[in-house]
């Protein structure tokens, strides 16, 4: 029992349900979450589409009354966060752990089997909910009551929204499931010389990713759980008395709706960074490969994570800068902010000083990791703007906000999972995908991206508010909302057909891709000393045995970071 | 990796970062927004560009690195591995260069705004209630008395009584209901705020100002309007179908024509 | 190669295992389970803090005179909860025994503590729901918002007690059929049910003496 995993902690599926649906392999069900993802990410660029029609042409109604409007945001929001970027995250996190680590799988296989087929009824769930009488979730992700609460005042609050918080509900329960594994894996079963400090960095963004994740979910469970008792169960825990059409709604209800958004932000905040550090910190891994130069400042960053993890937990209140909160607590959450962005500079720094007299190979992954260090700059540094407690007056709830998280929880992370894909789909499936289709795929990706966000940071600065079916209501915000509109939405059109450069080059490559073998981007790491794809129990000897840090290059040289010991006369490299 | 190709991809990559850089500092200089009309809206502004120049001197000055490991990114010049040192004393200095200029920005040009808005109180501001509810704003100007009158939401009828006020409330007789907000010139002005129904959020662009205003929980704001004119109040709080157009018209007056207009006006019951 | 020279360690220096913690993995899984169970209930004691806080005088009296709940039935829940957890540290200790019969005995005297609570607690809410409480009215015209969390966070509580018994008595009979006993297993269960109890404890001075 005091053993690590030396033998596949199960025996080797022979039905084709064993190995490719119900599997309980993490690399399986790894790829099983990035295609689930990948899915998702059509509905919500199409939605985004939608919303970017919709605010080109608002006079001409072309896709409908606001009641779609609000729910295609409100779903767009949704589906972009938890079903997009967590599970793709989810998904490298799933592939990456065990290969990186050297272990033979996840600590509890079956209960990863069960995280990823419990995301499936909750994404079910969410598409369903469009087909609900009164539509889907309309309230905003945010899902502030009493809008949310009261089918009255909104119509997608109905069934709409029950879909959405029990979508929410699974969603947690399956990442409670999945970030269990990973913690345990990471502490439990690591290989022989596999000490915390000799980590690939990657690993630990999954590692404070995934605790930070443990920590901030359970009081938006409890949220959660409140609102559906307000909404069914008779209580009110965040709704009022209120008047709608002249009718007297919930007579005596005295509940905190302020309460409400405590809560939710106390997961919210944290939830961003869950987002943002894993891929962050896969940009970070990728780009020593492609520099030949060690990683500058491994220590410090990871240490910069623990601080960011930590302060996380304590700046909620920032999004409730103009609820009326009390102006003392308002300024310690402003100050608490802003600190952020002292150990946030360290990751940028180290990632800028990688670079530094480098041997670049402009490889499409590596592109993707030098748009990420740019996004990363600019959504920042708006962040510093919002974090200010004093200028958020103005700011919030326009779309210098939407500029901003884009930018973050948007480019940043899309341009590093990308980056990722191109880096391991060899890992994954045995071949590469195409570089040539791959830069035409970064251009027309990482450049509109990252503009179309930036303007939309200027849209905000001419005070545009977000959330609005038609801006043109006003008159205050009309060189905004006309100047910027065209080249948004048209960059959006253009951002999204690059796309199927992409999925073109994905399903493609799995068969005609170049084959490759076990470490086709001379890289150092565990997984690329084990064959491309790995087959089940990861290596088909002994374990690798670590005897390096994770990253020595040195110009063409590198030294890996471990080898199997009986095998090691051919492994790649010159160790 | 074709080795022909890779200058042209390494220029690509300069010419990018170094547009966007360009790009995005020349129209974060374009005049976005109207002229500030409230004296808070000028701190506020004080601390908007504060922050331009402070994070845009960083963002030019990161894309600059970036773009120079990228030109000189051949491996030519020689390379010794960093030290531990090193690499902490790059760890150090970022740390100090951001706290210094984050908090510089809530501490210094911030706080005194910040502190005007919420904590000092003017004396003898003018009293307005602002009410808002699927997708109305109300006006209400508490009367000679200076005291608003009772309400109930049984009373709320949407024609003929939209507040509910209580005609049996001494204090309501003389309040005044509008659906403009008229403000004098330069005298400080105290609006508390309250819903009827979800949460909204009261904003001028021009003052600069913006107040949640939530259910059973009622909120308030001080500024002092510093120029004349007609402006736009939005609500900037998504609240339901018709939040997009949920707006009110704002009138600063000089201040006399204020009073004359105040005394004009019949009070509820009246 | 020289880059390494000042990097490199020998492999002794991590041998694998279970260290730092060197616990296995599935009590390790079972800790960080109840970190974040516990900010579940942290969460909603918290949303009570924030309610209760803002209600001021309109909070409703709890035990003693003119109380809502007798202060007798609920001290005997929380000792029957408490000695179930003193239970359940035997059974974990005899299970460590290899003990399989005293297992098997102290664990169905654990689960019968559970049951004793729970049937306590579902006479404590019909008695409650019979004075007129509904989760939008407190007896006695109090802030609604008391019977709701009391609802609410008791509910929760059942519940989790509810799983505990169905995971003990899962414990019980694999320690009793199965061919051998996992010690192991039984100390995971036991951490759950420690958790539980201890949630109680929270809730109890929440609710009734705060
Ligand atoms: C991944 C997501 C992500 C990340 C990382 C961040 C990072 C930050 N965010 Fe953001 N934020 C969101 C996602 C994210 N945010 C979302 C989704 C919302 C809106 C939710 C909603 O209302 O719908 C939001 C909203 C939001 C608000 C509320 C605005 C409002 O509604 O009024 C605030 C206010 O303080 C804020 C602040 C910050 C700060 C200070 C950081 C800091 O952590 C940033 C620190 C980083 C830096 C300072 C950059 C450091 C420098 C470098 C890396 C080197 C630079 C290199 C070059 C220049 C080449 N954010
Ligand atoms: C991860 C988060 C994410 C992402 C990627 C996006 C992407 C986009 N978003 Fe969105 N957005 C949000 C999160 C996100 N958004 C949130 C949280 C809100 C707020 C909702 C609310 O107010 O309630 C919002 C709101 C929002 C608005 C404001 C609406 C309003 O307030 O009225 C607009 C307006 O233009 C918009 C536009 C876009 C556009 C054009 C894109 C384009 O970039 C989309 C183009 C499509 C793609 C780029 C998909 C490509 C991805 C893949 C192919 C998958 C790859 C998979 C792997 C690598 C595994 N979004
Ligand atoms: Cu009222 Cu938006
Ligand atoms: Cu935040």
């Amino acid at each position: 029992m005091h053993e690590p995993m030396h033998e596949a902690p199960h025996a080797a599926p022979t039905t084709f349900i064993g190995k490719y649906i119900f599997s309980f392999d993490h690399k399986v069900i790894g790829i099983q979450y990035l295609l689930t993802a990948i899915l998702m990410a059509v509905v919500g660029g199409l939605l985004s589409l939608m919303i970017r029609l919709q605010l080109q042409h608002p006079e001409m109604q072309l896709l409908g009354p606001p009641e779609a409007y609000l729910a295609w945001v409100t779903m767009h929001g949704t589906i972009m966060v938890f079903f997009v970027v967590s599970l793709a995250i989810s998904g490298f996190a799933n592939f990456l752990i065990p290969l990186q680590l050297g272990a033979r799988d996840m600590a509890y296989p079956m209960l990863n089997m069960l995280s990823y087929w419990t995301i499936v009824p909750s994404v079910l769930l969410m598409l369903a909910s469009f087909f609900v009488p009164g539509g889907a979730a309309a309230a905003g992700w945010t899902m502030y009551p009493p809008l949310s609460a009261v089918p009255e005042a909104v119509p997608g609050s109905g069934l709409g929204t029950t879909f959405w918080l029990l979508g929410m509900a699974l969603f947690i329960a399956s990442f409670t499931m999945g970030g269990l594994n990973f913690l345990t894996t990471i502490v439990n079963c690591r290989t022989k010389g596999m000490t915390m400090w000799r980590m690939p960095i990657a690993v630990w963004g999954f590692f404070i990713a995934t605790v930070l994740g443990l920590l901030a979910f359970p009081p938006l469970t409890a949220a959660a759980l409140m609102l559906l008792f307000d909404r069914h169960g008779g209580t009110s825990f965040f709704v009022t008395e209120m008047v709608v059409n002249d009718q007297v709604l919930l007579p005596g209800a005295e509940g905190t709706p302020l309460l409400f958004q405590h809560l939710f932000w106390f997961l919210g905040h944290p939830e961003v960074y869950v987002l943002v550090l894993p891929c962050v910190l896969m940009t970070m891994e990728i780009i020593p490969v492609f520099t030949r130069r060690p990683m500058f400042g491994y220590r410090p960053s990871v240490w910069a994570l623990f601080v960011i993890g930590f302060l996380s937990m304590i700046v909620w209140g920032h999004h409730m800068f103009v609820t009326g909160m009390n102006p003392y607590i308002g300024e310690y959450f402003s100050i608490a902010t802003v600190i952020i962005t002292a150990p946030f500079a360290i990751l940028g720094v180290n990632l800028l000083a990688s670079l530094w007299r480098a041997k670049i190979k402009p490889a499409v992954p590596m592109l993707f990791a030098l748009a990420v260090i740019s996004a990363v700059g600019f959504g920042g540094f708006g962040g510093l703007f919002l974090g200010t407690v004093v200028s958020d007056i103005y700011f919030h709830e326009t779309y210098f906000v939407v500029g901003h998280f884009h930018l973050m929880i948007g480019t940043v992370t899309l341009l590093s999972l990308f980056g990722a894909l191109y880096f391991w789909y060899p890992k994954m499936f045995g071949r590469r995908m195409s570089e040539k289709l791959g830069r035409i795929h970064f251009w027309f990706t990482a450049v509109p991206m990252i503009t179309i966000f930036i303007l939309m940071h200027m849209q905000g600065l001419g005070g545009m508010l977000r959330r609005t079916y038609d801006p043109g209501a006003y008159d205050y915000n009309a060189g905004a909302n006309m100047m910027l509109r065209f080249p948004i939405t048209a960059m959006a059109f253009i951002l999204f057909l690059a796309q199927f450069v992409f999925f073109w080059n994905f399903f493609r490559s799995l068969k005609n891709g170049e084959e490759v073998g076990e470490n086709p981007w001379d890289a150092t790491t565990l997984e690329w000393t084990t064959p491309s794809p790995a087959g089940h129990g990861n290596w088909p000897g002994a374990l690798p045995v670590v005897e390096h840090d994770p990253y020595e290059y040195d110009g063409d040289d590198f030294t890996p970071q471990g080898r199997v010991v009986e095998t090691a006369s051919e492994e790649g490299g010159n160790a | 990796m074709e080795p022909r190709s890779r200058p042209r991809i390494i220029l690509g990559l300069v010419a990018f970062f170094g547009l966007i850089t360009l790009f995005t500092v020349g129209l974060f200089m374009l005049p976005w927004r109207s002229e500030v009309a409230s004296d808070e809206g000028g701190g506020i502004d004080a601390v908007i560009t504060y922050l331009l120049v402070a994070t845009g001197a960083l963002v030019v000055l990161g894309h600059y690195v970036l773009i120079r490991f990228l030109w000189n990114g051949n491996g030519e010049k020689g390379y010794t591995r960093p030290t531990p040192k090193v690499e902490w004393m790059w760890g150090i200095i970022p740390v100090v260069i951001m706290m210094i200029l984050s908090e510089a920005g809530v501490l210094v040009v911030g706080a005194p705004t910040w502190k005007k808005l919420y904590v000092d109180r003017a004396e003898n501001p003018v009293q307005i209630e602002v009410v808002g509810k699927q997708f109305q704003w109300y006006v209400r100007y508490p009367g000679k008395d200076g005291v608003y009158g009772d309400y109930d939401f049984e009373e709320i009828d949407g024609a003929d009584n939209p507040l509910g006020l209580l005609d049996d409330s001494d204090a309501a007789v003389d309040d005044i209901v509008t659906s403009k907000l008229r403000l004098p010139l330069g005298r400080p002005v105290q609006i508390r705020m309250r819903t009827h129904d979800v949460i909204h959020s009261f904003f001028v662009p021009d003052f600069r100002v913006k107040q949640d205003l939530i259910p059973g929980f009622p909120t308030e704001i001080r500024f002092t309007p510093t120029k004349l004119g007609e402006y736009e109040l939005a609500c900037s709080e998504l609240c339901g179908l018709a939040h997009y157009r949920m707006k009110a018209p704002v009138l600063v007056m000089e201040p006399e024509a204020f009073d004359k207009w105040l005394a004009a006006q019949r009070g509820y019951f009246e | 190669m020289s880059l390494t020279a000042q990097t490199s360690f020998t492999p002794e220096r991590w041998q694998g295992g279970l260290s730092p913690y060197n616990q296995t993995w599935q009590k390790l899984m079972m800790w960080m389970f109840i970190v974040g169970d516990a900010l579940l209930f942290g969460g909603f004691l918290a949303a009570y803090g924030f309610t209760r806080h803002g209600a001021g005088d309109a909070w409703p009296v709890v035990l003693g005179e003119g109380g809502l709940f007798s202060t007798g039935l609920l001290t005997t829940m929380t000792f029957v909860l408490i000695t179930s957890s003193a239970f359940m540290a035997c059974a974990v200790s005899a299970a460590k025994a290899n003990n399989r019969a005293e297992t098997v005995k102290w664990t169905f005297l654990t689960l019968a503590g559970g049951v004793v609570f729970l049937g306590m607690q579902v006479y404590e809410w019909s008695h409650f729901i019979g004075q007129g409480a509904r989760p939008w009215f407190t007896p006695g015209g109090a802030d609604p918002g008391f019977a709701a969390y009391f609802f609410l966070i008791t509910g929760f509580h059942g519940t989790h007690v509810l799983i505990g018994l169905i995971v003990l008595l899962v414990t019980a009979l694999n320690a009793k059929r199965r061919p051998e006993l996992n010690p192991n297993g039984v100390e995971v269960a036991g951490l759950y049910w420690h958790f539980v109890d201890l949630v109680w404890v929270f809730i109890f001075g929440c609710f009734y003496l705060l």
